[in-house]
């Protein structure tokens, strides 16, 4: 298992300071949640961790992203080997509709030309992990489309599983969900998490405390967005030592 | 109790546009139908004048290939033959290399300006190929004509000697100045811009959200293209192959300039022999006594059911191999 580590991460788009001096490690094998208000830049800092943020023509960063030590960003850096190890689900649910259930599992594989010996195993497998093998075994030829939201999510972990990544981005990965599919998701990342790292932005303050080990939390009060605590999950929820976090997580504002 | 209930039948919904809207409404069903209308009268047109010599020929008219009237001094018809199965092979031949030919260069630039090319070369080539489209095709026949035939059988002997063991690329005497792939190139050339544009545009309204995802997992680029890119504006490049193929088979000028109009059915593209039907009536149309006009006339209508019946099997062909990307 991998550790990551953000080292000093300022973020910008254009002129506009989105995110200013972030430091934060993941350990192997923890789940961090990162939670906050609208607009805080925790999409912004999750993506400056796998270097989607560098697609938004204007944006720019500063800092470090240690992975087992060595800097993401650093010359020479082949940014898809990067995107490899680290994996990412998004907000919405985005299968690719051209392809069938199996063909988007495995997707990974052909966009990367990676080789693997057997892909009925690794098909099952990924499945399996993230959930959805019983209910998509029997019609792995069927379109991603034909599934549900929350099976449409579900097969996007299991398409990110699919090359092995040593870390796991999730940006709200249940915010477009029903209740029961988001029950679902949180089992499955308590399951991956006992094989890899894994940070999740979250605006639900109950799945922060299911699923997480580490919680911070951003807040920009007009300015860049910035980490106002970062603490295991139950101190964060229990004995915040800031004012704003509790106010936050109380849901006072935000 | 058990009470029988019985389903009501479904009502109707109606609901009572305003002005405003009813005219609108009247105003756009006039512009989307006049184009039908515009399209069924030359049709009936064409059908009308030509019928007198489509009955006469019957089923010869599209398969044979001999094309001459004889009058006597008063100007009455003594003989004609009027078959335009050479006219049709070259229509097709020659827009079909044109489409192979524009398809390939067209997909990839598009692909360029909207994937690879920096902004301000983007911009600039967008001007030019937009120029492109809307230059007159009597030049591109003159181009054709002075730079591309003397050079032409340079290119012919490469194909036929690296291809010619496909049938349509061989040839054992060279008369490649005036042949039907020397059409198509110059065609091609008039068709990339139609091409590009259309491919362009489908290819910039590809989900931003699917394109991100393929970057996530590690895709390069050309493998998010492929993934997401092509699947999605597949159906949309081929409509736009379709609009070129159409211009191509109608093109009238530049193939009349490059082409030798010959009566007689060529396969071999780069044998100088062949022609197409719009270039046949060009050929044929100023000196035409009234007799073979109707028959240019019928001509005409033959080319139009072609153009059609090709954009149809082309719609079949989308559909049938499905999977679309959207
Ligand atoms: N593509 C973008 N272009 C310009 N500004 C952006 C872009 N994405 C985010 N921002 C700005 O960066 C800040 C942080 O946004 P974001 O990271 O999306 O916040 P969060 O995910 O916490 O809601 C916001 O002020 C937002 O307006
Ligand atoms: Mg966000």
């Amino acid at each position: 298992m991998s550790s990551l580590s953000a080292r000093g991460i300022h973020a910008w788009f254009g002129k506009h300071h989105a995110l200013e001096d972030i430091s934060l490690d993941f350990a192997p094998g923890t789940v961090t949640a990162l939670i906050g208000p609208s607009g805080c830049g925790k999409s912004t800092f999750i993506r400056t961790l796998n270097r989607m943020h560098e697609f938004i023509p204007s944006a720019a960063m500063a800092g470090e992203v240690l992975l087992d030590g060595k800097d993401v960003y650093a010359p020479g850096t082949d940014v898809t080997k990067i995107r490899l190890q680290i994996g990412m689900v998004f907000q919405k649910p985005n299968p690719f509709p051209s392809m069938t259930i199996g063909e988007n599992v495995l997707s990974g594989l052909k966009l990367a030309q990676l080789k693997v010996d057997n892909k009925d195993d690794l098909l099952e497998e990924c499945l399996e992990r993230a959930g959805l093998w019983k209910e998509v075994k029997d019609r792995l030829g069927a379109h991603g489309g034909s599934l549900s939201g929350g099976q449409q999510q579900r097969l996007c972990i299991a398409r990110a599983l699919a090359v092995k990544p040593q870390v796991l981005l999730m940006d709200e990965p249940c915010s477009a969900l029903d209740p029961g599919s988001t029950l679902r998701i949180e089992e499955t990342i308590r399951h991956l998490s006992e094989s890899m790292t894994i940070v999740i932005v979250t605006h639900n303050m109950q799945q922060a405390a299911r699923v997480s080990d580490h919680t911070a939390f951003f807040l920009s009060d007009g300015g860049p967005g910035h980490m106002v605590e970062f603490a295991p999950t139950n101190e964060i929820f229990s004995r915040p030592k800031d004012k704003r976090t509790e106010d936050y997580v109380t849901g006072r504002f935000g | 109790m058990l009470s029988m209930t019985t389903a009501p039948a479904p009502r109707e919904i109606t609901t009572q546009p305003r002005r405003s809207d009813r005219i609108f409404r009247r105003v756009v069903t006039a512009g989307g139908l006049s184009s039908l209308v515009i399209l069924s009268l030359i049709t009936i047109f064409l059908a009308y004048r030509g019928f007198e010599v489509l009955r006469q020929e019957g089923l010869r008219f599209i398969t044979s290939s001999q094309w001459s009237i004889t009058t006597d001094d008063a100007g009455n018809v003594v003989e004609s033959h009027f078959g335009l199965a050479a006219m049709l092979v070259g229509t097709i031949l020659c827009a079909f290399i044109a489409v192979v030919i524009a398809l390939p260069i067209s997909v990839a630039s598009a692909l360029f300006l909207n994937f690879y090319s920096p902004q301000w070369l983007k911009k600039f080539l967008v001007a030019v190929i937009d120029m492109m489209a809307a230059f007159p095709s009597i030049l591109f026949g003159i181009w054709g004509f002075l730079v591309l035939m003397p050079s032409a059988e340079y290119w012919a002997k490469i194909l036929n000697h690296h291809l010619g063991f496909i049938p349509v690329l061989k040839i054992a005497p060279y008369v490649v100045t005036r042949s039907p792939f020397v059409a198509g190139v110059v065609l091609a050339i008039m068709i990339i811009p139609i091409i590009t544009s259309v491919s362009r545009e489908v290819f910039s309204q590809t989900p931003l959200d699917r394109i991100q995802a393929a970057y996530a997992l590690g895709a390069t680029r050309w493998g998010m293209i492929k993934a997401v890119v092509l699947p999605y504006g597949r159906s949309g490049v081929i409509g736009g192959a379709m609009l070129g193929l159409g211009r191509a088979m109608g093109e009238t000028v530049a193939v009349f300039t490059v082409l030798n109009i010959v009566f007689q059915v060529n396969w071999h593209i780069l044998l100088g022999a062949g022609g197409n039907v719009a270039s046949l009536i060009i050929l044929k149309f100023g000196e035409a006594s009234p007799y073979e006009i109707k028959a240019l006339m019928a001509a005409g209508l033959v080319l139009f059911i072609l153009t059609l019946m090709v954009n149809a099997i082309a719609d079949l062909i989308v559909k049938k191999t499905g999977k679309s990307g959207r």
